[in-house]
């Protein structure tokens, strides 16, 4: 289980805003890997799993932007019916809880990632540390998800 | 530290002596060589010679910043223009300016005055002041400048802007007394992040800020970040421009120069004198000016006076902190509300910065009032259900305050518009 780092960005909810963003990880060569928005009251919080976390991260704050780094998990799912519905009753098997969640497909149609965001991501690992899921592994991740 | 110990820490019957004897002078040298005032006098009856004692002062009329228009540019001269060695004038942004002019005693005074402030907020002639209040027609940056010569001290004239240079200047010269706007003071120590200065290695001691409202908690954010002892100071055009009253490291409120600047606070709505300690509108009585004397001057800044002794040793009379201005009182849904109020509340939750504003609308025949909040680094959270937490306790803790519902609008930071002088915190988009 290696580490996995989420950037979120605070944005208002408005025209332009993504396109702002995206600009500043498009102009760094920053490839976006997943993406999650949720928004509340004219504001927002923008999600994203990238290539080159730390320079995506250094780079918006240097922009101006709010922005935070967090850890999450990433846990592989296999593409057919049931493929979620495993990942979930092991997560909570386990007496996981998910903040928040959302998918990312590798190679398309093959492999899929759930990233699960949990309140206490040290504690979470540890007890997913014996189950037979397949988590984000650096290596393997960054060569396939470049191509 | 005090410049002037004698004037400072006299006697408090000896000051009122001398007081008395300069305003008696001083209305005088108006009623004989202003037109204007000898109207006014004359309108009601009143001679120079009636006022015998500071109890009759009430005798004598108002002077307001409208009044001083209908003698503008040089109608309110006590001295033939020639002996006028500088002028300044109000910014003028709610009609003509105001002239304010200058004898060659009157900059003297000014030098002496704000060699007094800045030596309060502990200037000697071995300091490097970074002057960045504005040079020109506002008073602030000559004001600064006088003091700062008198004083002996090393003045860089650099004035408002070129936040950049400004902060390089800062640490390559090393600027040990910083003058300008509270609200600019605070945009500095966030842009010396930005440029790469590190402000630990900055050899600041003390701020001297003013020319705006401003609080407490921004005091203590300026001065957490800028490792320096923030004080107040406090003045305007009409009277002399900056060097009226200064706070001292007591920051117990502002000690005014009161042998050369006669206080009354009074009601703004009665106009009757109030008090010591109850909040009124400051008016001030020029006791010195011989360019353009002002007479029972309304400022219309809301203030209270304090004359319990000060542990500085000075024996010369506090105001407190402005907290708000009689004329940009706000009438939400008929509730008066001053933006201090605002500013107040929303400065004592953990996280919140000074960079705010008011927005009030009227949207369908009912006042609506939007607080924009810039979302800092301490307030955010990836998670948006805890930013509409914060949001919701924001909202909650200015009503409690004001009495009021508000909206709250997150922004993201550094969207909400710096000022180099004064902030503009109030938009008011009501068709009234």
């Amino acid at each position: 289980m290696d580490k996995l780092k989420q950037i979120s960005i605070f944005s208002e909810n408005k025209p332009g805003r993504l396109e702002k963003i995206t600009k500043v990880l498009a102009d760094e060569g920053v490839n976006i890997l997943a993406i999650n928005i949720a928004s509340s009251n004219g504001f927002g919080v923008i999600k994203f799993i990238v290539d080159k976390c730390e320079l995506a991260y250094q780079k918006l704050k240097q922009k101006g932007f709010t922005v935070s780094l967090n850890e999450v998990l990433a846990i592989e799912m296999v593409d057919k019916p049931g493929g979620l519905y495993e990942v979930a009753r092991t997560l909570s098997q386990k007496k996981v809880n998910i903040e928040n969640a959302y998918v990312f497909i590798l190679e398309s149609r093959k492999r899929a990632f759930l990233i699960v965001e949990v309140q206490d991501i040290e504690k979470a690992k540890k007890l997913l540390q014996y189950v037979k899921l397949k988590f984000y592994r650096e290596a393997e991740f960054k060569k396939k998800g470049k191509k | 530290m005090i410049w002037n110990r004698e004037a400072e820490c006299m006697q408090i019957g000896e000051r009122e002596k001398l007081q008395l004897e300069r305003l008696k002078a001083t209305l005088k040298r108006a009623y004989e060589n202003v037109s204007y005032y000898r109207k006014r006098f004359d309108e009601i009856k009143v001679k120079p010679a009636d006022i015998k004692s500071f109890k009759d002062i009430v005798k004598l009329p108002f002077t307001t910043k409208t009044d001083l228009r209908e003698g503008y540019p040089f109608g309110l001269f006590a001295v033939p223009r020639q002996e006028i060695v500088e002028v300044h004038t109000s910014s003028g942004t709610t009609g003509k300016p105001t002239v304010s002019g200058y004898t060659k005693k009157d900059i003297e005074i000014w030098g002496e005055v704000m060699a007094r402030a800045l030596t309060m907020v502990g200037t000697t002639k071995d300091d490097i002041i970074q002057n960045g209040y504005g040079y020109g027609l506002f008073t602030g940056g000559l004001g600064v400048h006088y003091g700062a010569q008198r004083i002996g001290a090393t003045v860089i004239p650099i004035s408002a802007g070129q936040t950049k240079r400004q902060l390089e200047i800062m640490y390559d010269f090393g600027s040990t007394v910083l003058t300008c706007t509270p609200s600019y003071a605070l945009y500095l120590t966030e842009a010396a992040e930005e440029v790469g200065i590190d402000v630990k290695k900055l050899k600041l001691k003390a701020g001297c800020f003013g020319a705006e409202m401003w609080t407490d908690r921004m005091r203590e954010e300026i001065e957490k970040r800028f490792h320096l002892i923030a004080l107040n100071i406090y003045g305007l055009t009409e009277i002399i421009g900056p060097g009226v009253a200064q706070e001292c490291e007591e920051k117990n409120g502002l000690h005014i120069f009161e042998d050369h600047f006669y206080p009354e606070v009074v009601s703004p709505d009665t106009l009757e004198p109030l008090p010591d300690g109850e909040k009124g509108e400051l008016v001030i009585t020029t006791l010195t000016r011989e360019g353009t004397p002002m007479i029972r001057f309304r400022t219309r800044d809301v203030t209270a006076l304090r004359r319990e002794p000060c542990k500085c040793g000075r024996t010369l009379v506090r105001m407190d902190r402005i907290t708000g201005r009689t004329d940009d009182r706000l009438k939400i849904r008929g509730v008066l509300i001053f933006p201090s109020q605002i500013e107040k509340a929303l400065l004592e939750i953990k996280g919140v910065e000074p960079h705010y504003q008011i927005i009030v609308t009227r949207p369908q025949h009912l006042d609506e009032l939007e607080v924009q909040v810039e979302t800092s680094k301490k307030l955010f959270s990836d998670e948006v259900r805890h930013l509409e937490e914060t949001r919701k306790k924001i909202e909650k803790h200015i009503e409690n305050a004001i009495g009021l519902r508000v909206k709250v609008t997150l922004v993201e930071p550094k969207t909400l518009p710096r000022s180099e002088g004064k902030a503009k915190r109030v938009i008011d988009k009501r068709q009234l």
